[in-house]
């Protein structure tokens, strides 16, 4: 819709305060890098690269030093000649990229720019991806379904789930504060504690769960409302002594280990099964079987409402 | 690991080849026949290919069946492309499967059926508006056209619904034009087919004798057509030699059509 090739059902879409409707993908100042990188198979590099430029009935001279500064930028200046069969999986997104942003578009849209790439040449491409929108200072918008890539390339970021927009922010703001359920539970782990407002004491609303009554840090709520108490795993902390406020009491029941930190899974006396992420910074964990304290300060939790 | 064929597979492979074979080159080997009986040989000669260069009516009509069937291949390729570019980009629309089968049926119709029913129409139509005048060249050439497009048809509608659209979208979002998409995209990868498509339907039109007699009027005799009339009068050396350089030139066409095909 953006691009021009679908027409939208209501709203409108404006690029720079112009409205988009009715006009076709060939006069917006729009680009498109494919999931499939579309690269014309019967073209060399650099007329594909070119490609957007001869179109716009530019000087031969003019196009080739775009083309050569664009294939600069991407680092596949050497790679002038060949035709889009004779390249890797990642030069052809690269020469993809470079098509895309060589008529400097006022929008780039990535379809799913790095699905098609392994695991190890994806991340590189991300910090690649970060300096090539900081050096061009075009807007990119991407679509992506992995949400650490998500988070760790937007400067804005939106959830979107059966095509509406959830919440829009900062992909700090939307981790750390999500809107509704289905944000916090798609971007990382959440535990979730439904229960009823109990009531509130000085910019904190107390809330009766199944776990017990839990203190998190919010404007006041009227009694009786039914809310959820988030908290992501990193913030539940694990302690062998209970401590004053917000404290479960679970069984270990399974770790998992991951490298940098571990996901341990505890199941809380009523049968329900937390998660906690914990550092490693060395000490080891207790073993399953055992009895732990959970707990979480008040501003580390978020009270969802609806 | 070489596998060893049994000498069973390989007689029935000979064969096969015999069969199929043995007739053409018997055909080639007496073309160069000293005598004038055809099943006598007499010693190696070219004199039938010069002979064949000195008969007019041959050469009259390998002129015609060349203009038929470089007017056919044309019409076929232009109506054959408009044909399979519907259905393979249309995939819904009221009659596309009556619209497929209808467009194909030329390629199992009896070319007998297609040639007398042809006829009918090319005579029912001159009374009725005076065009065409009498048969010739033109109306061969339509009838052509009809047996052709079905196979351009299939041949450019298997290329077209494999062609990736997203190269198409790409080509209009850097700014080309609809009309500048097909023609410097669509059109430049899809061209092998094209040129296999109008290479088949030139043969089919070259050597076609029967939709030819039906359609075909006094001054229109088509090459196919002289060959087979001076047979049935006797077979002459010349036919041997004349038959031998078709069969070089349809070998290289679709010898050049099957590789157009496969490459890319």
């Amino acid at each position: 819709m953006v691009a021009g090739f679908e027409t939208p059902d209501a709203g409108a879409i404006a690029i720079d305060g112009a409205d988009m409707a009715g006009i076709p993908p060939y006069r917006r100042p729009v680009n498109i890098m494919f999931q499939s990188y579309a690269l014309f198979p019967h073209m060399s590099v650099a007329r594909n690269v070119g490609f957007g430029l001869r179109q716009e009935r530019l000087t031969r001279d003019a196009i080739a030093a775009r083309v050569d500064a664009m294939l600069d930028l991407v680092q596949m200046r050497g790679f002038a000649s060949r035709r889009p069969g004779q390249l890797s999986g990642g030069e052809r997104q690269r020469v993809a990229l470079a098509r895309a942003l060589v008529k400097e578009p006022k929008l780039l849209l990535l379809d799913e720019p790095l699905t098609a790439l392994d695991r190890k040449l994806r991340e590189e491409t991300r910090f690649e991806l970060k300096r090539i929108h900081q050096r061009v200072g075009v807007t990119f918008l991407m679509v992506t379904h992995d949400q650490e890539e998500a988070m760790s390339m937007a400067s804005r970021l939106a959830v979107m789930n059966d095509g509406r927009i959830e919440q829009i922010g900062t992909p700090e703001h939307v981790y750390e504060n999500p809107a509704n359920r289905f944000v916090a539970g798609f971007l990382g782990a959440i535990n979730l504690f439904e229960g009823q407002v109990a009531g509130s004491d000085g910019g904190a609303v107390l809330v009766d769960t199944d776990a017990g009554r839990l203190v998190a840090t919010h404007a006041p709520l009227g009694a009786g409302s039914k809310v959820a108490v988030a908290v992501r795993p990193e913030k539940l902390r694990l302690a062998p002594t209970p401590s004053s406020v917000n404290t479960l009491t679970g069984t270990m029941r399974g770790v998992a280990y991951r490298g940098e930190a571990s996901t341990a899974e505890i199941e809380l006396a009523n049968g329900r099964l937390l998660r906690v992420t914990v550092a490693n910074t060395g000490g080891a964990l207790p073993a399953p079987g055992t009895s732990v304290f959970l707990s979480f300060a008040p501003d580390a939790a978020r009270v969802l409402q609806s | 690991m070489t596998r060893r064929l049994s000498p069973f597979l390989i007689a029935m492979m000979v064969i096969g080849f015999v069969f199929l074979y043995a007739p053409i080159a018997s055909v080639v080997v007496y073309s160069f026949n000293s005598s004038r009986l055809v099943t006598v040989w007499a010693g190696f000669s070219f004199e039938w290919y010069g002979a064949l260069f000195r008969n007019e009516a041959i050469g009259r009509a390998a002129f015609i069946s060349f203009e038929v069937a470089l007017i056919a291949a044309t019409g076929a390729l232009i109506l054959g492309t408009l044909v399979a570019y519907a259905l393979a980009r249309y995939r819904r629309f009221a009659g596309r499967t009556l619209f497929a089968a209808m467009a194909t049926a030329p390629l199992v119709m009896p070319e007998i059926i297609t040639g007398l029913s042809l006829l009918l129409l090319f005579v029912a139509l001159e009374q009725a508006t005076g065009w065409p005048e009498g048969r010739g060249i033109v109306t061969i050439a339509i009838a052509h056209i009809t047996l052709g497009v079905a196979f351009v048809a299939v041949i450019v509608e298997a290329r077209l619904s494999s062609f990736n659209r997203a190269l198409e979208e790409a080509a209009l979002d850097l700014g080309a034009g609809p009309a500048r998409v097909f023609f410097v995209i669509t059109l430049p990868l899809i061209a092998p087919a094209l040129a296999a498509g109008w290479l088949l339907a030139f043969t089919l039109s070259f050597d076609d004798l029967v939709i030819a007699s039906f359609t075909a009027g006094p001054a229109s005799t088509t090459l196919p057509m002289v060959i087979f009339s001076s047979v049935r009068l006797g077979v002459s050396p010349q036919i041997n030699a004349l038959a031998t350089l078709i069969l070089i030139a349809v070998a290289v066409l679709v010898g050049g059509a099957n590789r157009l095909v496969r490459v890319r």
